[in-house]
């Protein structure tokens, strides 16, 4: 174990965790704000990653496929919002959680229909094919774009909601819904405004996962899940305990995968590491998700409500 | 409602031919189901179609699960989405069990409702100091995380599942007998549910139903509900885990599969799907889910072809597509809907 190993992966866990945060961010907003369970965020992640694909097949150009895929999601998330969600606002959240439960479903089955149950591979774009240079040791390209457009999504959506007007009716949303509401603000525009915000996050998500994941039906799902462990363990509503959350749960879990084997062996026998270790490591998340749980329920960076 | 808890005190106890016309008007919808369900053995063996035992026992043994989720759901109020866990950990006790030699079915029960117990009050414990949203999210995760227990257990099966060898043996049955293993599911789906009843009528019952209405006023009446929370959610557990165990043995499999979190939100569907908080809505919600299911996948009505075949292949979206319907418009559920008096509470 170098130390080279130990910044790769380190740099791996970032990665995943910035793209978690892009997944969270938007589905916090949504749950905070609108109090809303939406599962099917995942699916707009999935959309994400096949229109990127299927732009890149028509363009030949990654960066095109990205500005187009990313307002294609928003479209899609504000259609079903409107078609479907918006009648589950004032529903309690089991309603909530079994319509978009069934979006999943009809989500999935679209994208088996239209490309096919097999994986569909996209490129990594040229230019990012290669390695940079970090400290000394090479890290692949591509994933350090992530890590890049990542940050700068989060910098700007942290803009947003703390500098502009805009931003400003956000938080005030988060506090009183309704108090807003009766100022005179048009509500329902704003939810919209979320919504769309949200979807097209994780639209960016998906465009950007799409080169190092296959492209597959059903892929949205372990994303949501994660991305559920996030939202709780960070705070449900806190854009910033989401990005905590995100880098926290995307750095325990690459960690724990890459080392935890190692570390049991040492300390265990061999027989004992290799039935434990992968078991633990792929567990590990999850108990800190339910450490954090049993010790703050509101999570680590609760939204206080005045 | 006539079940809320003060109506029933209030209530003119009716003697004579009114109370008994009304208690018949009560059971008889329990009775309609059970007889049914009874029926079926004798109908497959005289029609010849034996694959209806393993269909209805399917839909038996998920019904069981889905009223023991029930419990916690339609008259505890708190909405899990990862009840399917104790169906792995019940699968699981058999597979693993099966899998060192030891084949006494009591044996199997008992260390899987053991297990499912502890497991029940441990997650219970962390799941229920959250609310909401955290419930709903903290109960799937933590259904996630048995589910990659599962399939990291790479000694029994990982990935692939766990083939289990042959069925429990019970003292005085053989569980490989079609007719035997239906019977003695449905006995236990019968205990199952006039156990739920007398329980939900019960002062605890009561407790549980008034802290999902409003646990405020039931604290302030000094009511510890985290207490009956966790009784009724321990209870829940251990239902679905003798659904595990069943289901291990219909299928002779177990696999991580079974604690997957679509599973647990097709249980919750099952609930919502014949009608929450009612007794039997659970079991037709599973009916009615499993023979969707089938109808769909195998789609025997006269469609232009291209159409039928487009069902088949995609029937989990037409599925999905049904979900969303029910949600937005059914709200009450199948059974709910014809249940009016009887246990129906809301």
């Amino acid at each position: 174990m170098n130390a080279q190993l130990i910044a790769t992966q380190v740099l791996n866990g970032l990665q995943l965790g910035i793209l978690l945060f892009l997944m969270s961010a938007g589905l916090t907003l949504v749950f905070g704000i609108m109090n809303f369970v939406n599962l099917a965020h995942g699916s707009l992640y999935m959309m994400g990653a096949y229109l990127a694909a299927a732009m890149l097949g028509a363009f030949d150009s990654f960066l095109l496929a990205l500005l187009l895929a990313v307002p294609a999601t928003i479209l899609i998330g504000l259609a079903v919002d409107r078609l479907v969600l918006a009648g589950l606002y004032s529903r309690d959240h089991l309603d909530q959680v079994l319509a978009t439960f069934g979006l999943i479903l009809v989500f999935n089955e679209i994208v088996r229909f239209a490309w096919g149950p097999a994986p569909v591979y996209i490129n990594v774009p040229q230019v990012l094919s290669g390695t940079v240079d970090l400290f000394g040791f090479p890290y692949p390209a591509y994933r350090f774009a992530i890590i890049a457009v990542g940050l700068a999504a989060g910098l700007a959506l942290y803009a947003l909601i703390n500098r502009t007007r805009v931003g400003m009716l956000i938080r005030a949303g988060a506090a009183d819904a309704e108090m807003v509401g009766a100022m005179g603000v048009n509500i329902r525009l704003l939810n919209a405004l979320i919504f769309g915000l949200g979807a097209g996050l994780a639209g960016l998500a998906g465009v950007m996962a799409g080169p190092i994941l296959s492209v597959q039906p059903g892929m949205g799902e372990p994303v949501l899940v994660l991305t559920l462990v996030v939202i709780v363990t960070g705070g449900i509503g806190s854009i910033r305990g989401a990005f905590y959350g995100a880098l926290l749960v995307g750095l325990i879990d690459t960690l724990g995968r890459a080392f935890l084997p190692a570390v049991f062996d040492a300390l265990a026998s061999k027989a004992f590491a290799q039935a434990a270790g992968p078991a633990v490591a792929s567990m590990l998340i999850y108990l800190l998700m339910a450490l954090v749980l049993a010790m703050r329920p509101h999570g680590l960076f609760p939204v206080r409500h005045a | 409602m006539s079940s809320t808890p003060y109506a029933k005190e209030a209530l003119p106890r009716g003697t004579g031919a009114a109370a008994v016309a009304m208690a018949v008007r009560r059971a008889a919808p329990a009775a309609a189901v059970f007889l049914a369900l009874c029926l079926v053995p004798v109908a497959a063996h005289l029609l010849g179609q034996p694959f209806w035992l393993g269909l209805v026992a399917r839909i038996m043994i998920l019904g069981l699960a889905a009223v023991g989720l029930n419990l916690v759901l339609g008259y505890g109020g708190m909405v899990s989405l990862g009840h399917a866990m104790y169906l792995g950990v019940g699968a699981y006790s058999v597979g693993i069990l099966s899998a060192h030699g030891v084949d006494s079915g009591l044996v199997h029960m008992s260390v899987a409702l053991a297990v499912g117990a502890a497991v029940a009050l441990v997650v219970g414990l962390i799941c229920l100091k959250t609310s909401g949203m955290a419930f709903i999210m903290i109960t799937l995760a933590f259904a996630q995380m048995f589910y990659f227990l599962a399939i990291s257990l790479k000694q029994y099966g990982g990935d692939d599942g766990l083939t289990i060898a042959q069925h429990s043996r019970v003292p005085g049955l053989s569980l490989g007998d079609p007719y035997q293993f239906y019977l003695l599911v449905l006995a236990l789906l019968a205990a199952v549910c006039f156990l739920c009843h007398r329980l939900v009528g019960s002062r605890f019952g009561m407790a549980l139903r008034g802290s999902r209405q409003n646990p405020r006023r039931m604290q302030a009446l000094g009511f510890p509900i985290l207490r009956y929370r966790l009784a009724a959610y321990v209870l829940s557990a251990m239902i679905v885990v003798v659904a595990g165990v069943l289901l291990a043995n219909l299928a002779r499999f177990a696999s991580p599969s079974y604690m997957s979190w679509t599973l647990s939100g097709d249980l919750v569907l099952m609930c919502v799907l014949g009608g929450m908080a009612t007794l039997l809505g659970p079991i037709v919600g599973a009916a009615a889910f499993v023979l969707l299911e089938e109808f769909l996948s195998s789609m025997p009505l006269e469609l232009p072809p291209v159409l039928a075949d487009l069902v088949r292949t995609h029937w989990l979206g037409f599925f999905g597509v049904f979900v969303v319907g029910v949600v937005l418009f059914a709200r009450r559920g199948l059974y709910g809907a014809v249940a009016t008096g009887g246990d129906a509470d809301d």
